[in-house]
């Protein structure tokens, strides 16, 4: 299982997401140059976290058309893995890859901290390793990251089980609608989420709840 | 020939905006009352050649209509004496 994390001018997790990845058995992950549209014969990619050509315009406008992405999105046509995480996910949105869209936090206020997760739906190919019910310790670190879908995308990612992860109760940082922290596409082959499972994957930082999420991918490809 | 372009974009009516928010509590503290309804976005200017690509270009990057409403405020033919 080989997986390719996308790094971006900006970019300032994919170090830690090619960590992340290295710690699941018989898992490796290698940098994708944004530039190059070339994915290297991965099986699964990550979008990391960052800053994406800074940002300009709005999270993740721009990275969406650079060169690797159009071969993202052709992968994820296609039916492979993706995975965004924090910016990643603002690009897979503005990529159309997901649903909805990303706004600035309620609070307008940059938010770092260790958010509880609970697991919505425990299924393949994300969240296969967790229990529906379960809650997971993984932190937030992000300005933009208030959930958005028009009240009848909602009720379409409600009904279609494309929700996967809710800020626990009480616990929703940033005004995200219907406490969403992760969705999924209709097809399930693509998922976004704000809060950083890269970030929890070592006891020496507290929590290893994240590396969950990369396991389930690796055991997912099989 | 090119012309320049205003492109003004702001949120969606009825999706928060927490900057406006932040903008009009602000406001009175310094003494000006009755401000409502304050809502911030972003002027985008720009010098094309061809102004019918604009419609295009906002619904592809320079909004997201998702959650954006854009409009396309003047589109005049540059002045010759204009700078760059």
């Amino acid at each position: 299982m080989k997986f390719g994390v996308i790094r971006f001018p900006g970019s300032c997790d994919e170090v830690d997401a090619v960590l992340a990845c290295e710690h699941v058995p018989n898992a490796s992950a290698q940098l994708l140059w944004h530039g190059d549209p070339d994915l290297h014969g991965v099986d699964a990619i990550v979008v990391p976290g960052g800053f994406s050509y800074g940002d300009y315009l709005r999270a993740g406008a721009i990275a969406r058309f650079s060169p690797v992405m159009e071969s993202v999105i052709a992968f994820a046509r296609a039916g492979g893995l993706v995975l965004g995480i924090c910016n990643g996910f603002q690009v897979l949105c503005e990529a159309g890859l997901l649903p909805g869209a990303l706004l600035p936090n309620v609070g307008r206020r940059f938010i770092c901290r260790q958010v509880q997760l609970e697991v919505v739906h425990s299924t393949m190919p994300f969240t296969a390793d967790t229990a529906a019910g379960e809650l997971l310790s993984i932190p937030v670190k992000h300005t933009t990251g208030r959930y958005y879908a028009p009240p009848e995308q909602l009720d379409s990612l409600e009904a279609h089980d494309q929700i996967l992860l809710r800020y626990a109760s009480g616990a929703n940082p940033n005004g995200s609608s219907n406490d969403i922290a992760g969705v999924r596409n209709a097809e399930g082959n693509v998922f976004g989420l704000m809060p950083h499972p890269e970030h929890a994957v070592d006891p020496l930082t507290g929590s290893t709840d994240g590396l969950k999420i990369f396991s389930a991918m690796a055991h997912a490809h099989g | 020939m090119t012309v320049h372009a205003r492109v003004l974009v702001r949120p969606k009516a009825g999706i928060l905006d927490p900057q406006g928010v932040a903008v009009e509590r602000a406001l009175p503290a310094l003494g000006f009352e009755g401000v409502a309804n304050v809502h911030v976005g972003r002027l985008i200017e720009l010098d094309i050649e061809d102004p019918s690509q604009l419609q295009a270009m906002c619904e592809k990057l320079l909004a997201n209509p998702l959650v954006e409403d854009y409009e396309i405020l003047e589109a005049q033919e540059q002045r010759p004496d204009a700078d760059g």
